[in-house]
């Protein structure tokens, strides 16, 4: 295998690995800048998935080939709303962030297994019939070298990825609700004084961050393990969280670390196929993603500053 | 209201409205919650064996959730504890496997064994927070992972390639032939003792000595404790690593007395992450550790019983444990309710 057939073989599939993370870190963005800290991601992405294959396995019959895209929409919704428990412990009960993102993890898990039990009557569901499928991007997949790499074979769900990640960056960083945002994560009594409303920025962001969860874990169900059972989701919502702090809070920083992560996870499992990769054992390809996380959190890879305001509830009045 | 009563009545309400609002899922998915939690008492207390089942559930959740507790009392969120009780499994099972000693040695070896590598794993976080100030939780979070794959690759190599390793020695068991003939030939063990002497161990340090002082004042505020001239990097790695030998023996339980091997896992055992559940409903505290640890291996085990004598799938029990941690992390509004409701009564 030449070098460039290992380029088109692993970009690919990095980029394959990598969409479900991006919608999740960039959801973990929108919380933490508002200064909530999302733990529970793991939860909503599990919420997410599980939402994901149940409508798409009962209504594969009225949507058809559409299925995989309005389950889409419905795993945004239900994990929406899932969302809002952590927002009204956090912001409105002033609940331990940590905590109550420990508990939307466990009770996320607990309920889709839960339910999933219920409805089929065993502990994980069947295969779906339909998916998202790759395509070739007309014109584009013809330029030499960059088309077989990153137009050839890919999935419209990881374009979407793309545009959600450019888009965050353009709400929080070009609009004055991102401003708003921004503002309210940093310094909540400074933006409080200036007339933003505290509590209504952070549940929205708080429920945004429910939806691309939401979002990403339905795209991973939908796309990479096409049934759910308790492994479906095993511990990529962490995989996300990780990839928002090496990505410094920001969208495209998110985008670039969920990439490189989807890389070394794209590494671990298809890279037996790779010469010279070959040779690594898995071993240090699995941990490779945790390890380069700490390492990023030790400040190996320039020092990151979380939003200041992160973690701590806002009560007025308060100094 | 005291605020002695205000403390323990927020865990206990935590704790019905949890069971309430299980009960409520149950009926809403067409269950019988009746049926369902008769199926889950008799699933605890059924008979000798399920009791002895119990108790042996109980004896790990004990150990994770001191490990939890201890760290919080410093103000770190150790979710390392999985981690450090899958690296404290294995080595307890190592030492069990790979040394021929008398049992007075060969025992307390892999004990301490697991207890050293469980605190060793937690060194890692605590230097990383005193030194550079990185957050507890991602790094705990991270450690978990590498330690299911560290783990899942040393099993590997002391098995010769297969996915179970060979029974420890019998000298390094923590079998107990008096416990299995009292309840019908459950895996009830001796680490049972071993669990409620840490709780004293933990109480002792806490409340006893002078480094538990400073642990504590570390906890409640950081600047005050360094200008009183405590060293709180110290404090603070010191207390990750006692957290990490408490989770290390909780790993020392399943490996000496529960399965008495050590196997490749898929995934995690989650003893660690109930242990945050049985700290927090504990007030991190010694005694509510063990209450908190008793409901929720109760909980845990008796669940078991659920599909078989209900047909109710046992995710139910964890749903209300996860209601219960939410309820108490909402404990805010609980106190809100009952100083609400205290001066309703003092106006009459």
């Amino acid at each position: 295998m030449s070098f460039l057939e290992v380029l088109y073989f692993i970009i690919p599939s990095a980029i394959f690995y990598a969409a479900p993370l991006i919608f999740t870190a960039i959801g973990g963005v929108f919380s933490e800048r508002s200064g909530v800290v999302n733990i529970g991601l793991e939860g909503l992405m599990v919420m997410g998935a599980f939402i994901g294959i149940v409508f798409n396995l009962t209504f594969v019959g009225t949507f058809g080939a559409m299925t995989p895209w309005v389950s889409i929409i419905a795993a945004m919704i239900v994990s929406g709303i899932f969302a809002i428990m952590h927002a009204v412990a956090t912001i409105s009960f002033r609940a331990d962030q940590t905590i109550s993102g420990v508990a939307i993890n466990m009770l996320g898990v607990a309920i889709a297994l839960f339910s999933v039990k219920m409805i089929y009557g065993k502990g994980q569901t069947d295969y779906i019939q339909e998916r998202f499928i790759r395509f070739d991007i007309p014109f584009l997949s013809d330029i030499p070298v960059l088309g077989p790499m990153l137009f050839k074979d890919v999935y419209s769900t990881s374009i979407l990825a793309f545009i959600v990640a450019i888009g965050a960056w353009f709400v929080i960083y070009k609009t004055p609700f991102g401003l708003r945002l921004r503002a309210v994560g940093e310094h909540p009594m400074a933006a409080d004084t200036m007339g933003v409303n505290v509590t209504k920025m952070r549940y929205i962001a708080v429920i945004l961050s429910g939806m691309l969860a939401g979002v990403g874990g339905a795209v991973y169900a939908q796309s990479i393990s096409a049934e759910f059972s308790h492994s479906t989701i095993n511990g990529q919502g962490f995989m996300a969280l990780a990839a928002m702090i090496f990505g410094k809070w920001h969208p495209l920083g998110a985008l670039g670390a969920a990439l490189f992560f989807g890389f070394a996870q794209a590494l671990s499992i298809v890279g037996g196929q790779i010469p010279i990769i070959n040779q690594v054992p898995s071993y240090y390809l699995h941990i490779l993603p945790y390890v380069l996380t700490i390492l990023a959190v030790a400040g190996f890879i320039g020092k990151a500053h979380a939003p200041k305001a992160s973690g701590v509830p806002y009560i007025k009045g308060k100094r | 209201m005291p605020n002695r009563v205000v403390n323990i009545l927020v865990p206990v309400i935590s704790v019905i409205l949890g069971l309430l609002v299980g009960a409520v899922v149950m009926l809403a998915s067409g269950y019988d919650p009746v049926a369902g939690y008769a199926a889950l008492w008799n699933g605890i207390f059924g008979d000798s064996y399920t009791i002895g089942e119990t108790i042996r559930t109980i004896t790990p959740y004990l150990l994770s959730g001191l490990a939890v507790a201890f760290a919080f009392r410093t103000g770190l969120f150790n979710i390392g504890v999985e981690g450090q009780l899958l690296v404290g499994w294995f080595a307890a099972a190592y030492v069990g496997i790979a040394f021929d000693l008398p049992m007075y040695i060969h025992l307390p070896l892999a004990i301490i064994a697991a207890a050293v590598a469980g605190g060793l794993w937690a060194f890692i976080p605590g230097l990383l927070k005193a030194k550079l100030q990185v957050h507890e939780v991602i790094v705990t979070i991270m450690m978990n992972y590498i330690a299911l794959h560290t783990t899942n690759v040393l099993i590997r190599m002391v098995a010769n390639g297969k996915e179970t390793t060979a029974p420890i020695k019998e000298t390094a068991s923590l079998k107990s032939a008096f416990f299995e003939s009292m309840t019908d030939f459950s895996r009830l063990h001796y680490g049972i003792f071993i669990a409620l002497a840490m709780v004293l161990v933990m109480w002792f340090i806490l409340e006893k000595t002078t480094t538990g002082f400073e642990l504590k004042a570390v906890g409640f505020n950081k600047h005050a404790s360094e200008y009183a001239g405590m060293n709180v990097n110290k404090n603070i790695i010191l207390s990750m690593v006692i957290s990490g030998a408490f989770a290390g023996l909780a790993g020392a339980m399943e490996a000496l007395g529960t399965f008495q091997y050590a196997s490749v896992k898929g995934g995690f055992t989650g003893i660690g992450f109930d242990g945050i559940a049985v700290a927090l409903l504990g007030a991190n505290t010694p005694l509510g550790v063990v209450f908190g640890a008793v409901l929720f291996g109760a909980l845990k085990f008796g669940a078991l019983n659920m599909p078989n004598a209900a047909d109710i799938p046992v995710e139910i029990v964890s749903i209300v444990i996860a209601l219960i941690i939410f309820f108490v992390a909402c404990g805010y509004i609980i106190r809100y309710f009952l100083e609400k409701l205290n001066k309703k009564k003092e106006a009459k």
